[in-house]
């Protein structure tokens, strides 16, 4: 059983509180956040206390995230759903500490320390979720645009909108590129399942479909086509 | 299949028309942005280009969901 912390370590704004009353709590909020920076910057007892309850909140945070895909993960056993959160915990404890001097009090430090742990876990579960599927680089099928109700010139400017899309893919983007956002945008491949595939970050993958997007957007503008409204 | 549809390709397909910060800088201020966004303040002109990203990043957009959603029930 751990020890309460001598500082208070727990949230202190709730957003359950109508927003006005949120608000008078965010300078208690601040000063809570600097309780718990100096805490953890603290050598000795009191520092390993503030570690044990941060990592209980990173804990929390990625079972919170478990229950909110666990739909998705209904073939995967409870058990190793609970390691992976402790493993997401673990991995975010060590980014927190790794980062505290990044830490500027932009938001509540709890705030700050939650997305770690979301980020750990989220990217965990999306790669279980997909790890006995192939990731396919190839168009599976080319989308035909769906009839929307907008008649039938409205149905054939959908499809040449859809025709040159494919042909700026195919002589415009790089290999590399195509391979990325056919992918991503057409295949469905969650983002960190591909970045994991080809050995990158997911940072470096969304640049490349940025650029691909880009692109693609300026030559279909040359092409014609107005896509102000999409 | 309709309208919704079509657009939800184009969309993942060419992505947000406007200028976007990248998945880095997104994590870095989500927290930020969600915090503004719960104090009813003007995150989108705060931190522009974030709310473009998250239009275009579905990893980004599932991580700012659940931060939200668990900063609303903390």
């Amino acid at each position: 059983m751990l020890s309460p912390p001598v500082v208070s370590l727990v949230p202190a704004m709730s957003s359950r509180l109508p927003l006005s009353a949120a608000e008078s709590e965010h300078g208690d909020a601040l000063a809570d956040s600097t309780a718990w920076v100096d805490a953890l910057r603290r050598p000795g007892a009191e520092r390993d206390r503030a570690v044990a309850r941060l990592h209980e909140l990173l804990l929390r945070a990625a079972r919170f995230e478990v229950s909110r895909r666990r739909a998705a993960l209904s073939h995967v056993r409870g058990e190793e759903l609970d390691d992976l959160a402790l493993q997401a915990a673990d991995d975010a404890l060590v980014a927190v500490l790794g980062k505290l001097d990044d830490y500027r009090g932009a938001s509540r430090f709890t705030t700050w320390a939650y997305k770690f742990a979301l980020l750990e876990a989220g990217v965990r579960l999306r790669r279980r979720a997909w790890q006995e599927r192939e990731v396919v680089l190839e168009p599976e099928v080319w989308p035909l645009m769906a009839d929307a109700g907008q008649g039938p010139q409205g149905q054939a400017e959908a499809n040449e909108l859809m025709g040159a899309i494919k042909d700026s893919i195919d002589c415009c983007l790089t290999e590399h590129q195509r391979e990325v956002l056919v992918a991503l945008a057409l295949n469905g491949v969650p983002l960190d399942v591909l970045s994991e595939r080809l050995n990158t970050t997911r940072g470096a993958l969304y640049k490349t479909l940025h650029d691909a997007r880009r692109k693609l957007r300026a030559e279909l503008a040359t092409r014609g086509f107005a896509l102000d409204s999409i | 299949m309709d309208r919704h549809t079509n657009d939800d390709t184009l969309k993942r397909l060419l992505g947000p028309a406007e200028p976007e910060v990248l998945c880095d800088e997104c994590f870095e201020r989500l927290d930020e942005y969600v915090e503004l966004e719960l104090r009813g303040e003007p995150a989108d002109k705060r931190i522009p280009g974030l709310r473009a990203h998250l239009e275009g990043c579905p990893a980004c957009h599932e991580d700012y969901e659940s931060l939200r959603a668990l900063v609303e029930n903390s």
